[in-house]
């Protein structure tokens, strides 16, 4: 046996089979602060799902007989969450908002993801509009997230599609700053430049060598931007720039309504808050699981 | 004597960094003949690399080109467009790099990295690339070839991943290498496998080689010319044989009375060469070796030296050391 195939079986012995992203989920699934995690968005996203199938009573469907004695009635058998001033059933609503959530995360980090991944890439490899884009990314930094997707929301008028909207593009400057750095700091590795050597085109360089390295904050920041977007959804929804038919079950909406029954009847905006924070917490912990797997410190070590 | 295949005329690259410019590579001249190998050495930091990286096309964004010609089969290299010189690298001229730990990009398989490279230039079929994926990871001596091409850079020693590199290199048949440090980042044992191999594959294809390298024993071992680099300019240049035999330049002198030698006693002092590499941020005007030089005279501070005739090998210098100056010293250590 050569000194070549001694070595091989070694080596082959010392690593565990597989890609790093492979590593990368076994590191991910002995972290009990990401499984708890993975658990809660999973049930997040089934109760966002299988809403109509979960719900017991219809969201919208009012029963003023059930507050004649006044507001409101609290938790009981029939409505595990109470009702509301309506009469609308609390856990139904709580259920449905879960869709809302879902629906505005998702769409609005997708928005900033979108946009981040590519005007990051145009900055950071390509080079050009390099300072433009990074000088445009700094006003809007500038300004606190929150107050610009107020402005954002309020300019184009109250509602579900401008509350994702505007969360999106408050996310822009993050993920395309966080982009660029990333491309910056791959881009100067020597796989890049032995990939240029061979005649690999630029923009396949880009996308087969840069981007799968870059790529792995942005996937944790991705995580951790959902969980800040349903609870900037929530503070929109709160301040009325959210949904604005008032039969809307969005979490933060439901918080704005429940305002005015704090002191007879808490449960209102203990609920659908505590849905709000289980949710955000799920996200976080992922987030900072996916952190810890995709650290490339760690990288070929089991 | 034929068209050489690489032609390269007083090639000048500047940086431009916040410190100022770095006036990297200063006017370097030489030629490659098809399935010749030469050797480039010279200390970190000459410009070495640079050449090379300016051969590819590739330099550092803040790097250029600002002067001087290449020319490779009879096309000049600087007024080619982009597209061009990615249909260049890697089918004409490849390259090796220094580290394979780090050239070798980590999230893709191994095989997949070497079928990128054969795609590049070549157009096969899904089944001919993975064959030959096949083929060439067997031919630089890696066993199981068809199952090692799919693992990941990680799995791989560093002796393999060099040789990974290699094939990458020869994936597409070029006509010259330029190997920059293919064996510095490795064990002894293993350099001695890689350059053994880098030798046979570059024979029996006909396939130029230039070897970048500060290691003066690879060089006297594998090449047929040899050029010393210093402070961005090629201080001598020739043939191996007299180059190690009798060099002319002080600095190549030095370099080699530098080495330590089995032969000499173990108390026999090395000789390093005193001083250190000129501030590369200012134009020479004087030879850059002068202030370390121990044949110095005045002159050498008026101009900067151009490449003449001395001996059987040419030298930048005005005040060669003597031809028997090597051989003197050698035995001197020994006795």
């Amino acid at each position: 046996m050569g000194v070549v195939e001694i070595e091989a079986q070694q080596v082959s012995l010392e690593t565990t089979p597989g890609g790093l992203r492979h590593e990368a989920f076994h590191r991910l699934i002995r972290n009990p602060g990401a499984i708890a995690g993975a658990v809660i968005v999973t049930a997040f996203v089934i109760v966002a799902l299988f809403a109509p199938l979960l719900a017991p009573y219809s969201p919208t469907a009012i029963n003023l007989e059930l507050v004649s004695d006044g507001c409101c009635p609290g938790p009981s058998w029939e409505h595990p969450m109470g009702v509301d001033d309506l009469g609308r059933d609390e856990l139904s609503r709580v259920i449905y908002g879960a869709r809302y959530s879902l629906l505005i995360g998702i769409v609005s980090v997708t928005v900033g993801l979108t946009a981040g991944l590519i005007l990051g890439s145009t900055a950071g490899y390509f080079g050009r509009l390099d300072n433009l884009i990074m000088r445009i990314v700094d006003v809007m930094l500038a300004i606190p997230g929150f107050l610009m997707a107020i402005g954002i929301a309020a300019l184009m008028g109250p509602g579900l599609l401008s509350v994702m909207i505007a969360i999106g593009i408050v996310n822009i400057p993050i993920f395309t700053r966080l982009m660029r750095g990333s491309i910056l700091g791959q881009k100067e590795n020597d796989y890049v430049l032995a990939a240029r050597a061979v005649g690999v085109p630029n923009r396949k360089v880009l996308v087969n060598h840069i981007l799968p390295n870059a790529i792995s904050p942005v996937i944790v920041a991705g995580t951790l931007a959902l969980a800040t977007a349903i609870i900037d959804a929530a503070g929109l929804g709160f301040l009325g720039l959210g949904p604005q038919e008032p039969s809307t079950p969005e979490w933060g909406t439901m918080l704005t309504d429940a305002v005015r029954y704090l002191q007879t009847a808490p449960f209102l905006a203990f609920f659908p808050g505590l849905a709000i924070v289980i949710v955000v917490m799920g996200f976080n912990l992922i987030g900072d699981g996916l952190r810890e797997a995709l650290d490339p410190k760690l990288r070929g070590r089991a | 004597m034929t068209e050489p295949l690489l032609d390269v005329d007083s090639l000048e690259v500047r940086f431009w960094t916040r410190r100022g410019t770095v006036y990297a590579v200063n006017g370097i001249s030489f030629s490659l003949n098809a399935g010749e190998t030469l050797g480039i050495v010279g200390e970190s930091g000459c410009g070495k690399s640079v050449t090379a990286l300016a051969l590819m096309g590739i330099l550092p964004r803040a790097g250029r080109v600002t002067a001087g010609t290449a020319s490779y089969g009879g096309r000049d290299l600087y007024t080619q467009s982009e597209a061009e010189w990615q249909r260049f690298r890697g089918k004409e001229i490849a390259m090796i790099f220094q580290d394979p730990m780090t050239s070798l990009n980590p999230v893709l398989t191994v095989g997949s990295q070497l079928r990128e490279a054969i795609e590049a230039h070549l157009d096969v079929s899904k089944k001919e690339a993975s064959d030959r994926v096949v083929e060439l990871l067997d031919r630089v001596g890696i066993p199981q070839a068809r199952a090692r091409a799919k693992d990941y850079p990680h799995q791989f020693s560093g002796g393999m991943r060099q040789r990974a590199m290699i094939a990458i290199a020869l994936a597409c048949e070029p006509k010259v290498i330029i190997a920059d440090e293919p064996t510095t980042a490795l064990d002894v044992t293993i350099q001695a496998q890689i350059l053994d191999l880098l030798r046979d594959l570059v024979d029996e294809r006909g396939t130029a080689l230039i070897l970048i390298t500060h290691d003066l024993g690879v060089v006297a071992g594998m090449c047929e010319r040899v050029q010393v680099m210093y402070a961005g300019t090629v201080v001598e240049t020739g043939d191996a044989v007299p180059i190690f035999a009798s060099p002319r330049h002080p600095y190549t002198l030095g370099l080699l009375q530098s080495v330590p030698r089995l032969d000499t006693g173990r108390r026999q002092a090395l000789h390093p060469i005193e001083g250190a590499p000129p501030n590369m941020l200012t134009e020479p005007v004087s030879c850059p070796f002068a202030p370390r030089c121990r044949y110095a005279q005045e002159d050498c501070l008026a101009s900067v030296p151009l490449l003449r005739s001395i001996g059987e090998q040419q030298a930048a210098c005005f005040h060669p050391a003597p031809s028997d100056e090597w051989a003197r010293t050698r035995l001197q250590g020994v006795a």
